[in-house]
């Protein structure tokens, strides 16, 4: 199948900032600039921008601790998200969240988290919400195969499907969790058939095709809103870098990354598959890397210009102060 | 109490004294195994148990999905049947995922059942970067539970002392063990040293007052202590060691030695162990006193990312001196 030339020009876009985003975050990671640290997506944004790309920007997303690529995805400048990360006053939470939590509620990003299998319940609920208040939108989960096996995953997986609620539960299935390879913690070893065995429709599919991810995400989508119920999607994709930035470990071989990255590399199939149908030119491809590049540079520059939090702040906003609370 | 031991590049870290006792007691009851995340090949994510599975093998020191309940319910059921497992929770953040399987579960089955639970549930705590969900000070949850005891060691010679003797109880031990002390060297005992749990440790002495506290906050006390002596005041430093048993014996004398005490920690004051430090000692020495008690600790906010506002949360060196210089007030 061809791709239409605008869309393919956009999500290719997409993918390239999110790669320059995060190589560059590590790089400033590396130099101190992010306080905790991160954890670097690239390999894995196919994932991020196949399922945004298929959503309504009002849809509602949940996510995890890797969580760069959904966010600049689901539309948040990568100048906020550079922000948040320094932990500056200008960041989409203020500086109190940095990398693990990043959101934009208003706008449907409902979150990161620091606690691994969480995001799923939370997209869980929204989509009650939706369903309650007679919303047309759908609820997306994000959660890692590391994740899968946290109970509360699977609780609100059933949940979702006893209440058919508009939920697309996606698992961003890099195959390791830190260092722990997917097949040594997963019984069975399908997590696919795991979803299946709660009674909807469940696939595994190829994460690293942009397009696959869109097509499976928008006929998820399309029986959410028909309020046929929620999907279960195990998208298997690949993180280039270590768990966190700077971790190497001897827990995979070199020649597995290089072969995940000579091979299956998101950016490159689908650049070349755009490239060879002639709906984008070497030139164009070239232009699109420089202001990706500028665009990246821009957001450093926003963030390291923007002031710190005040810290006589920190006991604001713990509670409304509605009930009667006091400082 | 034990006195200050002295500490050289030699000596092992924070981290490598847990090792150090585990594998001991291990050697000698072949029912202690592990449990956790990242255990085998990274050693645990501040190598605390690095190398234990290459010396006893992967049937004793087990990798774990990402299943805290699990996690928990495994020790739990096989500590029943007979096991002493230490479920290593990575961080305490993470109990909250299998808090009715600490909570409702272990902490109780001795009282319901007549049946000991030799459960060690090892994480690490405290306050350092990592922001709302990767710095919750839960210490005085688990204190306040029936059935559970609190280790909150601030140095290697007493990780190893506690963990060896808590890996002797027959009841659940929550083990918590200082992110920002990881590194940290010092001195350890031999294979015969365990420290028992509701003994504080005298870090200093003094005469003029006392802070009494524990975990990171010892460190930020020494640094306070320095302070003050240059401005005349010699202050005297208690390390609880353990929340629960609580060394009462040593927080009365030294409230009654004093009249003037400090207690501190960096966990949200309201509801905290201090508070019911403070409470229960003035209860009992009253007429001691010279003042109220002064407590020291965190906001009631959920911590941030940004590090100045997590250190501001949090108390800091000046904050000790200046908690000292109100009970000198009196
Ligand atoms: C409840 C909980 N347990 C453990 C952790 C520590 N932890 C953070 S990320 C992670 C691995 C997660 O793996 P996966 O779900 O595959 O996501 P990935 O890192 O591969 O994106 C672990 C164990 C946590 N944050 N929360
Ligand atoms: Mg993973």
């Amino acid at each position: 199948m061809t791709t239409d030339s605008k869309w393919g020009k956009e999500t290719l876009r997409q993918m390239l900032l999110i790669r320059n985003f995060e190589e560059t975050a590590d790089k400033l990671t590396l130099r101190g600039k992010v306080p905790g640290g991160m954890h670097n997506s690239s390999g894995q944004e196919a994932v991020a921008v196949g399922v945004m790309s298929a959503l309504d920007p009002k849809d509602v997303i949940a996510t995890t601790h890797r969580s760069h690529h959904h966010t600049i995805a689901k539309g948040m400048p990568v100048n906020i998200v550079m922000a948040e990360l320094f932990t500056k006053a200008t960041g989409c939470s203020g500086g109190r969240g940095a990398s693990m939590h990043l959101a934009d509620v208003e706008n449907g990003h409902f979150g990161g988290n620091g606690i691994v299998g969480a995001g799923v319940g939370i997209a869980m609920g929204a989509a009650l919400g939706i369903k309650q208040m007679g919303h047309k939108k759908v609820a997306v989960g994000f959660v890692g195969d590391g994740g899968v096996n946290t109970g509360r995953t699977w609780e609100a997986v059933n949940m979702a499907v006893i209440y058919k609620l508009p939920l697309i539960i996606i698992v961003d299935n890099n195959q390791y969790a830190v260092e722990t390879f997917v097949e040594r913690v997963t019984g069975g070893n399908d997590i696919a058939k795991r979803g299946a065995g709660f009674g909807l429709p469940s696939f595994t599919i190829d994460g690293q095709d942009v397009e696959e991810v869109h097509k499976h995400t928008s006929e998820a989508r399309n029986r959410a809103l028909a309020g046929e119920g929620p999907t279960f999607i195990n998208a298997l994709t690949y993180r280039y870098y270590g768990h966190n930035v700077g971790e190497k470990g001897q827990y995979r071989t070199q020649e597995e990354i290089a072969d995940w990255r000579s091979h299956r590399d998101p950016i490159d199939r689908f650049s070349a598959k755009l490239i060879s149908e002639g709906a984008l030119t070497q030139a164009d491809y070239e232009a699109m890397i420089k202001s990706v590049a500028k665009e990246i540079e821009e957001a450093v520059d926003f963030a390291e210009k923007s002031p710190l939090p005040d810290v006589s702040t920190i006991l604001d906003g713990v509670d409304s102060g509605l009930l009667g609370a006091r400082k | 109490m034990s006195t200050t031991t002295p500490t050289t590049q030699q000596n092992p870290t924070y981290s490598e004294a847990f090792q150090s006792g585990v594998r001991e007691e291990m050697k000698l009851n072949p029912n202690i195994f592990i449990l956790g995340t990242d255990l085998v090949e990274r050693g645990g994510h501040f190598a605390q148990v690095k190398g234990i599975a290459q010396e006893f093998g992967v049937d004793r020191v087990k990798d774990s999905p990402i299943s805290e309940a699990a996690m928990v319910a495994a020790g739990l059921g096989s500590a029943m049947y007979g096991c002493h497992p230490i479920i290593d929770l990575n961080f305490i953040d993470f109990s909250l995922g299998a808090m009715d399987e600490i909570i409702n579960q272990a902490a109780k089955i001795r009282f319901m059942f007549n049946r000991p639970v030799p459960l060690v549930i090892r994480a690490t705590s405290g306050v350092a970067l990592g922001g709302a969900h990767h710095c919750n000070s839960l210490e005085s949850l688990f204190a306040h539970t029936a059935g559970l005891s609190v280790a909150v060691p601030s140095r290697a010679y007493d990780v190893k002392g506690l963990i060896k003797t808590a890996l002797r109880s027959p009841d659940p031990v929550i083990f918590l063990m200082h992110k920002k002390l990881s590194g940290v060297r010092g001195e350890i005992g031999d294979e015969n040293t365990f420290i028992p749990f509701g003994s504080a440790h005298r870090v200093k002495s003094g005469k003029d007052a006392a802070i009494i506290s524990y975990g990171y906050t010892i460190v930020s006390a020494q640094k306070a202590a320095q302070t003050l002596a240059e401005q005349g005041i010699d202050v005297e430093i208690i390390d609880l060691r353990t929340l629960y048993p609580l060394d009462t014996d040593t927080i009365n004398a030294t409230v009654q030695k004093f009249g003037r005490v400090v207690v501190a920690d960096e966990a949200p004051m309201f509801g905290s162990i201090t508070a019911e430090i403070a409470a229960t000692a003035s209860e009992v020495n009253f007429r001691h006193l010279k003042g109220p008690i002064v407590r020291v600790g965190a906001a009631r906010a959920p911590l941030s990312a940004n590090p100045q506002m997590s250190e501001a949360a949090i108390p800091s060196a000046n904050d000790l001196v200046e908690a000292v210089k109100k009970v000198m007030s009196y």
